[in-house]
């Protein structure tokens, strides 16, 4: 928890810089991971590619190796404005152009040098630890990729919440397949014994932050909130998704990163764009789906212009549902990494992401879900349709649905896209209306779970 | 027409019914016989030993083809998702699944798994499970959970049906289902060995006869056809073409339409090995009778599963078993055929193709939908392959097609012997390799 000192501080930084100390804290964070891979071979340290959601980052960690994620690779390509290339080049070479861009941009990258986005090479893999959690194409990713490496594959596979829950059996198959699969594939590569205490120690670690993560993207239920929890919450996640999990630097970054967020929420502030400071708040929407990364700023000003904020997103859930609950416990080292794994979002079941995302609406005090459908993860998008549906039944609130891409610009029509926004905001503002003139003004009934408080005193920029 | 023509038009029509009965009038007309209900299946592969055991009727889903109309299922998923699933929505909504009394939904890829949650909430009435098949094929990891899932699901049925599932009911089921492989690995055989006896489309529909036929019913009239098949060619019907042997791939779970089949084959191919309807044929040897039934078929499924995208490829050996299946089967080269947006076919298709290149083994591709309409483009890319390899490729010379013609020859002489020696074709070699 921040004490007032450490707010005040926290305001006069980011009022003094223009960048909050967490936001520096992540950018050396991340360059000097980078560092560590470009130096990984004449350091002798072992370089193990993997995904986001369901990642051993703390068993990664104990046996002292360094991760690359192929997904932020080919997200930072696109939003590099290289994806459009990769993409062509793998299409180019046989890959169909109906499938997974986030695939097709990686085996674009690897064609083209796999240079990283500090313009160094990427070292190649020496295994691929295929985590095969919520998502099929992980599978397929990994096995072409091994045809461009060679390179030890090892399999984690996780199976799915079908009946929205996690059973004993699939908590076993999964500690079985990490003890007699995972942990000797890593102690090969290493030369090392599998040291318990030591990933007990980074799991201490990742409960702490994650305790911050969750406080921070919870702060959103404030009014204004005081973050993005979509746009802007994809950088509160980065570390927490992918290297840093486990580490003091983790740990360091989230508790930094609370202490800001507590001083905005004293100091009544919304969330900051990178256009600066967002204007009042004027929606409050949770968002189901990846973000497009090829337009990134352009998609998120379109929000920002009509003081649209997304208060919770189902995206900033893909590598751990935190607010839930879940904390990694280093009393249970292999079972907590195994619940990890099967928690996950896109490990849900329909019905389960249906429940979570109406508790968001109605814990954020959200007008509306909106769901940005991405064409290349049908983990994500097959059944959002019947999620829209669902939510708008259950809570009376409008539902929203835009079409883009993860990585491929093809698929990203700004005009379109915005003019989509912009009539669903109108939507809500008939909604609004519509409810106002069935209270009779101010006077009537409360209004129903989940609504917007119309007449809260925080509910800056209301028609 | 001779009398053995006559009989397996006979036969053909009553499957292409079958084919046609999206209303499953067949599963009403049996659950009316029997009293017992039935469970659908999507495809690939479900373990049907263990639905048949319970006295239930395994039904296979495949869709709605190019026989309904779909209205209420586009309007669940967005143009980027693949046929099956707004088809069997739309059979789902507007009832032509009622005779069904539970579902399941077998790992394929992650349309299929939301289509399972997607079920849950329309049709809460019935009951729904999707069925994780391990990646993991080591029997003490993957084989202990895929055992215990296999014990869910038969818990899960000795409910529903109200009755106990005992292991001798199970080997009961294991035999049968045994028996009904070893019918349609004659079949495929024939297939192999003389294909212009039994044409794609015929064996087609014949194995598809099964989705809704008991597995009794269904090896019995496999039986027939091929016997019938055999003997029609032998009154001189069903003569030898020069046409090119092809193995089709990518079509395990949506289906090409009938008409597309037929068209492959009239552009100059004989499909002499597909992966259509699959899951009928998924494990490649006879399912263990002894000791624990469960156990029994996590074993077979583990070491002994067709490989395909939808399953873990853990070897370096990507696209071998693919080349393994053409030399096999005498394939001359392989038609890649998938349903447009299908990812696990398509994100595994570079990966056989370039197996392909490497085995010098000469491939086309095409995507379809289950409700395609239009053929001719596929019937102009098909015929040339098909002309390519016969006329001009290395295998296309002269002296090949005369070898080939001639290896045909035998092998159709081959056929007429073992069927005069009272031998199943079936009881080949090539079967026995199959199942090492």
């Amino acid at each position: 928890m921040s004490d007032s000192s450490d707010t005040e501080k926290a305001v006069a930084a980011h009022a003094g810089s223009g960048k909050d100390d967490s936001m520096e804290k992540q950018k050396a964070m991340t360059a000097d991971h980078f560092r560590a891979l470009t130096r990984a071979r004449e350091e002798g340290k072992k370089v193990v590619y993997t995904f986001v959601p369901g990642n051993l980052t703390e068993l990664m960690h104990a046996f002292d190796v360094l991760p690359v994620y192929p997904e932020i690779n080919a997200l930072q390509s696109a939003m590099r404005q290289r994806s459009a290339q990769f993409i062509g080049e793998a299409e180019r070479s046989g890959h169909s152009e109906d499938v997974c861009t986030y695939v097709k941009c990686d085996l674009g990258m690897i064609k083209n040098g796999n240079i990283g986005p500090t313009g160094e090479k990427l070292p190649p893999p020496d295994l691929l630890l295929l985590s095969y959690t919520g998502c099929f194409t992980f599978m397929k990713w990994f096995e072409l990729l091994r045809q461009e490496y060679d390179c030890p594959v090892v399999m984690l596979h996780t199976p799915y919440q079908s009946e929205g829950r996690v059973t004993d059996n699939m908590r076993q198959y999964m500690v079985d397949q990490l003890r007699n699969e995972v942990i000797p594939a890593f102690e090969r590569l290493t030369g090392k014994t599998y040291d318990e205490d030591r990933l007990r120690e980074c799991l201490r670690k990742s409960a702490r932050a994650e305790d911050d993560m969750v406080a921070v993207l919870e702060s959103a239920k404030h009014r204004p909130s005081p973050i993005d929890a979509y746009f802007g919450g994809v950088y509160y996640i980065g570390p927490m998704f992918t290297a840093f999990r486990g580490t003091d630097a983790a740990v360091d970054y989230y508790s930094t990163l609370r202490r800001e967020i507590d001083a905005r929420v004293a100091q009544g502030l919304g969330p900051i764009t990178p256009e600066g400071e967002m204007g009042p708040e004027r929606y409050r929407l949770v968002v189901e789906g990846p973000p497009n990364w090829t337009s990134f700023r352009e998609f998120w000003r379109m929000f920002a212009e009509e003081g649209a904020v997304v208060v919770a997103s189902s995206y900033t859930k893909v590598g751990g549902v935190y607010d839930l609950g879940f904390r990694h416990d280093p009393e249970h080292p292999l079972e907590t990494l195994a619940d990890y794994c099967l928690g996950c979002y896109t490990n849900r079941s329909l019905p389960q992401r249906i429940d979570l995302l109406e508790q968001y609406m109605n814990d954020y005090s959200a007008d509306g879900l909106l769901i940005n459908s991405v064409k290349s993860c049908n983990s994500f998008s097959a059944g959002q349709l019947l999620i829209l549906r669902q939510i708008e039944a259950r809570t009376g609130l409008a539902g929203g649905f835009i079409e883009t891409d993860l990585v491929d610009p093809r698929y990203f029509s700004a005009a379109n896209v915005k003019n989509r926004i912009e009539s669903y905001l109108q939507m809500i503002d008939q909604k609004r209306q519509q409810r106002r003139q069935s209270l009779g003004g101010s006077g009537g009934s409360p209004p129903p779970p989940g609504s917007t408080p119309l007449f809260s005193p925080g509910a800056e920029g209301q028609p | 027409m001779s009398t053995s023509e006559s009989e397996v038009k006979v036969i053909v029509e009553r499957c292409e019914a079958l084919y046609h009965d999206v209303d499953l009038q067949a599963v009403v007309d049996w659950k009316a016989r029997t009293g017992r209900a039935a469970i659908g299946f999507l495809p690939i592969y479900v373990p049907r030993e263990i639905i048949d055991a319970a006295g239930m009727l395994p039904v296979g889903m495949r869709g709605g083809g190019d026989q309904i109309e779909i209205i209420r299922g586009d309007a669940y998923f967005q143009s980027y998702i693949c046929q099956i699933p707004r088809s069997t929505i739309e059979l789902g909504l507007t009832g032509r699944l009622d005779a069904l009394d539970g579902v399941l939904f077998p790992s394929i890829c992650d349309v299929i798994r939301n289509l399972s949650g997607m079920w849950q909430l329309l049709f809460p009435e019935k009951y729904a499970r999707y069925l994780d098949v391990p990646q993991n094929f080591d029997s003490a990891v993957g084989g202990v959970f895929y055992r215990r899932e296999l014990e869910g699901l038969r818990d899960d049925l000795e409910k529903l049906g109200g009755r106990p599932i005992d292991a001798d009911a199970l080997r009961a089921s294991i035999v049968r289902y045994n028996a009904n492989r070893q019918a349609l690995e004659r079949l495929m055989t024939l297939r192999r060995e003389a294909p212009w006896t039994a044409p794609a489309d015929e064996s087609y529909l014949v194995i598809r006869a099964g989705d809704l036929l008991p597995v009794d019913e269904h090896t019995q009239l496999i039986d027939d056809y091929v016997a019938a098949a055999q003997r029609a060619h032998a009154e001189g019907a069903r003569p030898m073409r020069d046409r090119t042997p092809v193995v089709i791939s990518g079509a395990f779970c949506e289906q090409p339409p009938l008409p597309l089949i037929r068209t492959l084959e009239r552009a100059g191919c004989y499909v002499v090995w597909d992966d259509m309807t699959l899951g009928a044929r998924w494990l490649t040897a006879d399912v263990s009778t002894e000791g624990d039934p469960l156990l029994a078929l996590s074993e077979a499924f583990l070491h002994h599963s067709t490989p395909t995208a939808s399953v873990y490829e853990p070897g370096a050996h990507k696209g071998q078993p693919l080349c393994d299946q053409v030399r096999r089967c005498g394939a001359e080269g392989v038609i890649f055929a998938a349903p447009s947006f299908c990812d696990p076919a398509l994100l595994d298709q570079p990966m056989l193709q370039r197996a392909l290149d490497r085995a010098g083994i000469p491939w086309t591709a095409f995507k379809y939908a289950e409700n395609l309409g239009q053929f001719q483009v596929i019937r102009e890319q098909a015929g040339t392959f098909a002309d390519s390899i016969r006329l001009w490729s290395e295998q296309g010379t002269e002296q090949a097609s005369e070898q080939r013609s001639e290896r045909r020859h035998e092998q159709g002489k081959a056929l007429e012997s073992s069927r005069g020696n009272g031998e199943r074709p079936g009881a080949t070699s090539e079967q026995g390799s199959d199942h090492a």
